[in-house]
């Protein structure tokens, strides 16, 4: 699904240049729920965002369903964002004056479906995660765990190979925390890989492979490489 | 292009954000409103000196008697020249070849109040030939003007404004056929005219020879008019040193002797009205383009704010699938829905304002039918919409821009 080959990502801050991630190796195979950790710093949001075609890479290759990923254009870019991945971020970052229902329905639209059909699909998504009874509601009247749900609910929605979560647990408090928690496994056990990206070690135990980041680079680079057992 | 969804998405993006909305709006409605009170008060003035210019032929010339001031052939300075039906007879021979209509003029207003009944008013009183009717512009609401076969037979008849057939006539009696008294002096009413000119409607004229005859002038006139086949300027200004030669040669009065006589050039004054009314809506093209600018400035400093406003949302909106064309095309269409809906609300706000004004305030010399040029009105919307789009690409294209990573980042 996603293979990395000696992906190296500085940025420019004026005349200096800081080298975020130094030459990473790994593969993540279709259904797998991988978690990416590292202290603050490590590179692992720069990691995320590469994957996630949010951001570019300066050296290496990323292939994304043996689909060379390099310098693409914006719009493409877009369009693959939209096909393959999934995002759940920490701050949710729904769109507070749509409500859940719309939330959820966006990237629907952007696929250039009809109204009465993204609503349809946008409130199954929302009663997935347990959250039809509150389609109607803007985000600033729902909690922590609800918004997150929706932003699953809209991450899934479109039916990605990939579900990209920064963080998804950061702002919750740990009992919602393992809420959600269950919903990705849930996720995943549909066979829709997901890649988690946190600094919290409970979390990482839940997912079958954790690919730790260190200044950079991977700590154990033959874990992160190997292809789990149960595949 | 038309996308029911897309327009769905961006009305409900209006409707959400309605403060910003409004703003936008109010900065584009009051750039239009005031586009067009300006236009229309400019036109207001236009209209009211052309009104009044009007009031007379264009292509008239107007010869008035002066005082010499300069020692000339033997004559002292400060001697009055005195016109007689020879300076007309005279000038109409010498340039017969381009005077149309032409008419000498008398007035006898200190010898013939007007009375009717017990009614008396202070008209002033003209004698004139039928020429005077050309030369004025009279439109004629009732009978008809001096004619030839009248000053024929020394016809003791009259034309009045509809100003005197007012003052005369309380109880709306037929003023037609009626003998009003010029001093003690019977004159039958021939006709009831109207004159652009306001001023000139108080007044009344009757045929020039009846009023020698009558008034004991002998073959005196005060001034004489006449107009002429088009001409430009130079041509006319040539025509003034020509007709200035003829009557200085008449009266014995040096031809540099400015203050002899005074001529009327109408078509010079026509060319300046013209000048300076080219210099008024040049003045106000520079205001309405300065407003314009204004306008768009503010459309544009607002979407400035809208788009770094929504620098998260464009993020989010990215993250999910939005192509850069299509966040351009949000920004745009909404910039471009809230200026055209606000423009045509100025412009109704300013068409009505004028209508109230012109349907209220009564005109005068200076102000009568404050109009917008509609057609300078729409283009002004659709200029200002076009220019707020264009202005609005800076920020659109600074929103595509965006890295959802940078925009999601903190919080």
């Amino acid at each position: 699904m996603i293979t990395i080959k000696n992906l190296h990502k500085s940025y420019k801050m004026g005349h200096n240049s800081l080298h975020v991630l130094k030459g990473l190796d790994f593969t993540i195979n279709d259904g797998e729920l991988v978690s990416i950790m590292g202290s603050s710093g490590s590179g692992k949001s720069t990691l995320l965002n590469i994957l996630g075609l949010l951001d570019n890479y300066d050296e290496g290759e990323f292939h994304l369903d043996d689909l060379l990923i390099r310098n693409l254009n914006e719009t493409k870019a877009a369009q693959y964002r939209n096909k393959y991945f999934g995002f759940v971020f920490q701050s949710f970052n729904l769109i507070t004056f749509k409500n859940a229902q719309e939330n959820v329905a966006l990237p629907l639209y952007y696929q250039g479906i009809n109204r009465k059909k993204r609503n349809k699909i946008a409130l199954e998504y929302l009663d997935k995660v347990g959250l039809a009874d509150w389609a109607h509601h803007l985000p600033s009247e729902l909690s922590g765990g609800q918004k997150q749900r929706v932003a699953i609910a809209r991450a899934l929605v479109t039916n990605p190979k990939v579900i990209l979560a920064d963080e998804p647990t950061g702002a919750l408090d740990s009992k919602t925390s393992y809420d959600v928690m269950q919903i990705l496994k849930d996720i995943n056990n549909l066979g829709i890989s997901v890649i988690i990206v946190t600094h919290e070690h409970d979390i990482a135990e839940m997912t079958d492979r954790v690919i730790n980041l260190r200044d950079g680079q991977i700590v154990d680079p033959e874990e992160a490489t190997k292809t789990p057992s149960y595949v | 292009m038309f996308d029911l969804d897309k327009w769905q998405e961006i009305l409900s993006t209006i409707k959400k954000n309605k403060l910003r909305t409004f703003l936008t709006a109010f900065s584009v409605a009051w750039g239009i409103f005031m586009l067009i009170i300006m236009l229309g008060a400019g036109r207001g003035l236009q209209n009211a000196v052309m009104y009044n210019f009007e009031g007379d032929a264009q292509n008239s010339f107007w010869i008035y008697r002066g005082k010499t001031s300069k020692a000339h052939e033997g004559y002292q300075p400060g001697r009055f020249i005195q016109y007689t039906n020879k300076d007309l007879n005279e000038t109409k021979r010498l340039n017969s070849s381009i005077i149309e209509s032409s008419s000498s003029r008398l007035s006898v207003s200190n010898d013939a109040e007007i009375h009717y009944n017990t009614e008396r008013i202070g008209h002033r009183v003209y004698g004139v030939h039928p020429g005077t009717e050309e030369l004025e512009q009279l439109s004629f609401e009732e009978g008809r003007f001096i004619n030839q076969l009248d000053m024929k037979s020394f016809r003791k008849v009259v034309a009045i404004s509809y100003k005197t057939k007012e003052a005369l006539f309380k109880n709306g009696e037929e003023a037609l056929g009626t003998y009003i008294r010029l001093g003690d002096i019977p004159f039958k009413i021939i006709g009831v005219f109207r004159d652009m000119n306001e001023r000139d409607n108080e007044r009344v004229y009757i045929p020039i020879n009846t009023a020698q005859r009558t008034f004991g002038q002998g073959n005196n006139i005060h001034n004489m008019a006449f107009t002429v086949e088009n001409m430009d300027l130079p041509q006319s200004k040539e025509l003034e040193n020509k007709l200035r030669k003829e009557f200085a040669s008449r009266h014995h009065f040096d031809v540099k002797d400015d203050r002899a006589m005074y001529i009327n050039n109408n078509i010079e004054n026509a060319k300046e009205i013209r000048n300076v009314f080219t210099g008024i809506s040049m003045f106000i093209w520079i205001i309405g383009i300065g407003t314009i600018i204004a306008g768009i400035v503010g459309v544009s400093n607002i979407m400035l704010i809208v788009v770094k406003e929504r620098t998260k949302e464009i993020g989010i909106r990215k993250a999910i699938g939005a192509t850069p064309w299509s966040v351009i095309n949000l920004v745009l269409l909404e910039a471009v829905t809230i200026t055209t809906l606000a423009g045509y609300i100025g412009l109704v706000a300013g068409v009505g304002l004028l209508e109230l004004i012109s349907a209220n305030i009564p005109a005068s010399d200076f102000f009568r039918n404050p109009e917008a040029d509609f057609s300078i009105a729409i283009s002004a919307t659709i200029l200002l919409i076009i220019s707020g789009a264009i202005a609005g690409l800076i920020p659109a294209r600074k929103a595509a821009r965006i890295k959802p990573i940078v925009a999601l980042r903190d919080e």
